[in-house]
Parts: structure tokens; C-alpha cells; sequence
């Protein structure tokens, strides 16, 4: 008599078995990934690596990819330069008030255009979104600020770019999916008014749009550089990225010394740039894994309804 | 008990007339005034800073004198787009602009999607998520010290290509001096920072895709390759299609940061685009109704082709923005 086969193993003959032709292309797929893994990150390596190195080291073309003769040389270097500790000081004034003032902003006008019952919105989001379509120029837009009186200024880095648009799209789906109407009218017949409501109840179950939009505004800010060019003359002022270009792009360093001393400078300087970048990208970097969820959550209420 | 009675249904209905648009308003106006108050600074906003400068943008027809300021400079007509459009260096600006703009779109716009497709394929999730953590590193790293870091890898003696390419056997190149090589570092650099961030997207989008598909086509026997194209593709093809839109229609408005960065006395023939050059003859030669004329010349483009790539699009499939 025949044994009857249990469910609990699949005989060999049954298993889904992958045709020689799909291994391969698996294969190939992950050795294309790696590459592109390896392509991504070893430019990042590279430059840390360079960063800790020595300055000779670096000079003479040593470093390939682990650091040779650590020395903090660099870093040092960073440190003690006060234009750099004044961009940097500066650049996290911006983010933060930036992020702040820009938040707030797109909160203001994201949750009123959710509303169905709140009459213009429509006319509201086109009013917005044709911002997207055309702009005045960079002279025009230049003009105004200087109208106003802004130029040179903090306040000119922290309005003329404060709200995104595309920020205020997503919010606005966001707060469209996930406050359901009924919780305003039970709010509402309590005698909740909107304002109280939007303060008490939509913005603590806001947290993952919060935590989006300021992420997106906070990092627009440290790395934006154009306003500054354009709008700030004193150096006090200058975020730090406006700082690092006249480092590491125009090369503004040196003063006059002797040859050997000038050797060595030319190396400290060389090294400085790499430890520069690793310093200025520090903080993005590292609060960047744990922030990748949410950007990545952004983008995805974003591109659902965009 | 006192009799209620019924109004018949088509009378009670709604008709939009424009004495219930004003019925509709004022209810709301009542209702939400404190939305209404809340929503005066961003209109502020945008009223002062974008819809401002394009009144100021008038400029253009205006020879500006700072005494007198915009509304004060006499008229001259079309003088400064007919200085626009004999100036011999315009078409070369056009050309630049445009060329450096379809490069950038023809590099860019594939390889996320490809990048997506593969990882999708990955059963390994911890593989997948390393891989997008990395790639997706780079996007944070701000223009200026990419642009310095394409500067320290690509430098004539010392940068790391250059030091590979010897050890090869090959010469040095200066690739930032050279016009010819300028467009391919940008864009290829281009490639290298934004790659991850865009892939995330057409992640989600086959994320969406219905598994019961998936298991269709394994019934019918499809390998891997014919899954990806006949399952994969279509379910990104709305978002990779919305992309494409707002990348052709963008093309004329090519950013001014990194290629001002990357811009040196020898590679202006090719470095030289719209935006640099607005700022350059705007702000740093303060010649501000030209510069205007030129800028209003570029956002006007712009709005005819996001319009026209709109248009094409919703009559060739179903999507479109709007």
C-alpha cells in the first residue's frame, strides 16, 4: 500500500524550481547592484578616509582607501578658522528658524485648503500652483527683496524661498487622508473653534508630516547657497556653504610665507578641503539614516496624489 | 401633532447660481474665519515674493533708471528682446541650456527606473534596504561641496581619476577645463547624487503593483526578464510618465547653482547657460531690464512647454498633471 504523502514535505518533484536562464539574470542583477553599491560609496570612503589622513599622505597621492598616517591635522585646521565657526553657527540659525518659520507657514495654508467646506479653496490651489508653472525672474524677484529692505539681511535668506509648494501638496493630502471629517464635527459640536482644533488635535497626529516638512526645509536650508550669493554682503552673515566656496572653490586660504612654509601650507590646505567636506556634511550625514524613513514616507504620500 | 410638510425632492436641490456661490461664501467666511485669518500670511507670501516679481517683470519693457524706480523707467518697447535676439552669444546660451538639459534628462531619467527594477528583483531585504540607504546618502550632500568634491577627484595631477587613468596608461585629462568633457561631468555627477532619491519613487510605485499579477504571470511561465517588462514596466509607467513631464518641461529652466560653480574662464563655450548668464549680467553688471528680458523670455518657454508637454501627453495616455 501506497503511503500517503503528508502535506508537511513537498517532494522534489513539486518544488517551484527557478529555469537556469532566471538564475542568471538574478546573478547578473546583484552583481550590477553591487557595483552600483561600490561605484556610490567608495567616493564617500575615499573622502573620509583622505580626511584623517596626513597631510603628506594626501599630497603625494597615498590615500586609495583607508587612511594613511591618521593625523587630525585637518580637523584641526577647521576648527581654529573663525570664518568657519561663523558660517557654521550661522548655517544652523538658518536651518533652524528656516525650518521653523517655513513649517509653520505650509501647516497655515496646507490644512485650511483641506477642508472641504472652506470656500476658495480651489481657487486658493490654483493661485499657489501656478507659482510652479512661471516665475518673475531672478531680477524681479531681486528687486523685491531689496524693496522691502531685506538685502543683507537675515531675513533674506529666511522668506523669499519659504514655502515649497510641492511641500504644501503633500501636506495637504496628508491632512485630507488622515483627519477624518467626523472628528471635526464631534470637535465642533463640542464648541471646539478651528484654530483650537488644528492646535489640539490635528497637529499631535500630524507628527509624520511634521516630521517630513521639516526635515525637507531644514535640509533645503544648511545646504542652500544661492540666496546667500545673491542677497548678503557682510560676511558675518554667511551660511556656511557660502564660506566653503570660497574655500574649496576659489581657493581663497593663503596668505604670504617662505617656500617650505608655503609646502606646507599648500598641503594643510589640500587636506583642509577634505576635512572641510566631511565636517560640513557631518550633520546631514549622520542624522541622515534615521530621517531616511521619513523623507522616504514624504515621498511616497507625494507621489500617491500628487 | 402638528402637520410637517414635505418639500418635494427637485426643489430642495442646490442650483450654482451665483447667489448661492455668495450664500456658500458667506457660511464659510462665518464658519471658518479664524482659517481664513490663519491663511493671510502664506498668501502674503506669495503675493510679495512670486506674483510681485512678475508684475515686476515688466521691466523688460522698461529701461530701468534706479531714480525712478520700475514704475516710474520710461517704456521702450521691445528694445532689450531685439538686443536679446541679435546678440550672437544668445543661440550659443541656447544651446548650452538646452543641450546640458536633454543630457542630464537622458542620463537621469532611466536609471532610476532600471536601479528600481533590479532591487525589486532582490529577495534579500536587508541587500535591498542596504542599498538604498547608500545610494540615497549622496542626495544630502549640499552643490557646494559636491561641485568640490568633483573638483578634488577629477583635479589634473592629484584627482583619483586622473591618478587611475595614469596607472592605466593613459594621460591626464582636465576634465573640468575642457569644454567638451564639461557636459558629461556634470551630468554623470548628476547621476551619481540623485540616482537613489529618485529611485525611492518607482519603488513605491511597484510596490503598488497588484500582487495577484505577479502570480499570473508566474502561472503563465514568464521568466524574470518577461515579468519586468510585462508586469514592472506598466505599473510605473504613470509615475514615470508624470516625471517625464515635469523633466521635458523643465527643460529650459536648468538650475544656476551647480554649473555656476562648476564654470571656469575655459570651459564658459559650454558652461555658459541661461540662468548663469542672467546673473551675471543682472546682478553683477546690474544691466537689470536686460537681464529681466532675458529671464521673462526663459520662464515664458518654460510655461508654453510644460503646457504643450501636458497637452501631448493627455492625449497619448491617461496621464497627465492635470
Amino acid at each position: 500500500m501506497a503511503v500517503i504523502q503528508t502535506t508537511g514535505s513537498i517532494s522534489p518533484r513539486r518544488k517551484i524550481r527557478e529555469s537556469a536562464g532566471d538564475r542568471v539574470f538574478l546573478s547578473i542583477t546583484y552583481i550590477l547592484l553591487s557595483l552600483i553599491l561600490v561605484a556610490v560609496l567608495y567616493p564617500l570612503i575615499y573622502i573620509v578616509s583622505s580626511s584623517i589622513s596626513s597631510p603628506q599622505a594626501v599630497a603625494s597621492g597615498k590615500v586609495w582607501l583607508w587612511p594613511v598616517d591618521i593625523s587630525f591635522a585637518g580637523y584641526k585646521t577647521v576648527f581654529s578658522n573663525d570664518q568657519i565657526l561663523v558660517g557654521y553657527g550661522n548655517s544652523l540659525f538658518y536651518t533652524c528658524c528656516g525650518a521653523l518659520i517655513s513649517v509653520i507657514l505650509t501647516v497655515a495654508i496646507a490644512y485650511p485648503l483641506s477642508k472641504k467646506t472652506f470656500f476658495g479653496r480651489n481657487v486658493l490651489m490654483m493661485f499657489i500652483t501656478f507659482t510652479f508653472l512661471f516665475s518673475g525672474g531672478l531680477i524681479p524677484t531681486y528687486l523685491v527683496v531689496k524693496g522691502l529692505h531685506l538685502i543683507d539681511t537675515r531675513w533674506a535668506l529666511l522668506l523669499p524661498n519659504a514655502i515649497f509648494v510641492f511641500q504644501v501638496i503633500i501636506a495637504r493630502t496628508f491632512f485630507k487622508a488622515s483627519i477624518p471629517e467626523e472628528l471635526n464635527d464631534a470637535a465642533e459640536i463640542d464648541g471646539c473653534s478651528d484654530i483650537r482644533f488644528l492646535l489640539s488635535v490635528v497637529i499631535p497626529l500630524s507628527k509624520p508630516i511634521l516630521a517630513v516638512l521639516t526635515l525637507v526645509y531644514a535640509v533645503a536650508q544648511w545646504n542652500a547657497f544661492f540666496d546667500a550669493l545673491i542677497y548678503l554682503k557682510s560676511q558675518h552673515l554667511y551660511p556656511l556653504q557660502l564660506t566653503l566656496r570660497s574655500i574649496l572653490i576659489q581657493n581663497f586660504s593663503g596668505g604670504n610665507m617662505d617656500a617650505s612654509e608655503q609646502v606646507k601650507r599648500q598641503e594643510l590646505a589640500y587636506l583642509m578641503k577634505y576635512s572641510l567636506i566631511v565636517v560640513a556634511s557631518l550633520p546631514v550625514l549622520i542624522l541622515y539614516p534615521f530621517i531616511q524613513r521619513y523623507f522616504v514616507q514624504g515621498m511616497l504620500i507625494g507621489s500617491i496624489k500628487g | 401633532m402638528k402637520a410637517v410638510s414635505v418639500q418635494p425632492q427637485t426643489e430642495t436641490r442646490e442650483r450654482s447660481t451665483s447667489k448661492n456661490y455668495w450664500k456658500e461664501a458667506k457660511k464659510s467666511l462665518r464658519k471658518h474665519w479664524q482659517l481664513y485669518l490663519l491663511v493671510i500670511p502664506p498668501v502674503l507670501f506669495f503675493i510679495l515674493f512670486k506674483y510681485l516679481p512678475m508684475a515686476n517683470a515688466v521691466l523688460a519693457f522698461k529701461n530701468y533708471q534706479v531714480t525712478k524706480g520700475i514704475w516710474g523707467s520710461p517704456w521702450v518697447g521691445t528694445k532689450y528682446f531685439d538686443m536679446l535676439f541679435n546678440n550672437p552669444q544668445f543661440w550659443t546660451l541656447i544651446k548650452n541650456t538646452l543641450f546640458l538639459s536633454l543630457y542630464q534628462l537622458a542620463a537621469t531619467f532611466p536609471i532610476p527606473i532600471i536601479l528600481a527594477l533590479l532591487l525589486n528583483e532582490v529577495r534579500s531585504l536587508r541587500f535591498k534596504k542596504a542599498v538604498q540607504l547608500i545610494t540615497y546618502a549622496p542626495f544630502f550632500i549640499s552643490t557646494v561641496v559636491m561641485v568640490s568634491i568633483i573638483m578634488i577627484f577629477l583635479a589634473p595631477r592629484l584627482g583619483l581619476l586622473n591618478v587611475i587613468l595614469n596607472a592605466m596608461g593613459m594621460e591626464s585629462t582636465n576634465f573640468l577645463g575642457d569644454p567638451t568633457k564639461f557636459r558629461s561631468v556634470y551630468v554623470w555627477s548628476e547621476v551619481w547624487q540623485t540616482t537613489g532619491y529618485s529611485c525611492v519613487i518607482y519603488l513605491a510605485a511597484l510596490a503598488g503593483v497588484d500582487p495577484s499579477l505577479y502570480e499570473a504571470a508566474k502561472v503563465d511561465g514568464a521568466s524574470r526578464l518577461q515579468k519586468i517588462i510585462h508586469v514592472d514596466i506598466p505599473g510605473i509607467l504613470p509615475a514615470a510618465v508624470i516625471i517625464l513631464i515635469l523633466s521635458v518641461g523643465n527643460i529650459m529652466s536648468l538650475g544656476f547653482e551647480k554649473v555656476y560653480l562648476m564654470q571656469n574662464p575655459l570651459n564658459l563655450q559650454s558652461s555658459e547657460i541661461i540662468s548663469t548668464y542672467v546673473y551675471k549680467i543682472g546682478l553683477l553688471n546690474a544691466n537689470y531690464s536686460f537681464a529681466t528680458a532675458v529671464g521673462l523670455f526663459n520662464s515664458v518657454i518654460n510655461l508654453i512647454l510644460l503646457v504643450a508637454v501636458n497637452a501631448v501627453s493627455r492625449r497619448i495616455s491617461e496621464n497627465s498633471l492635470w
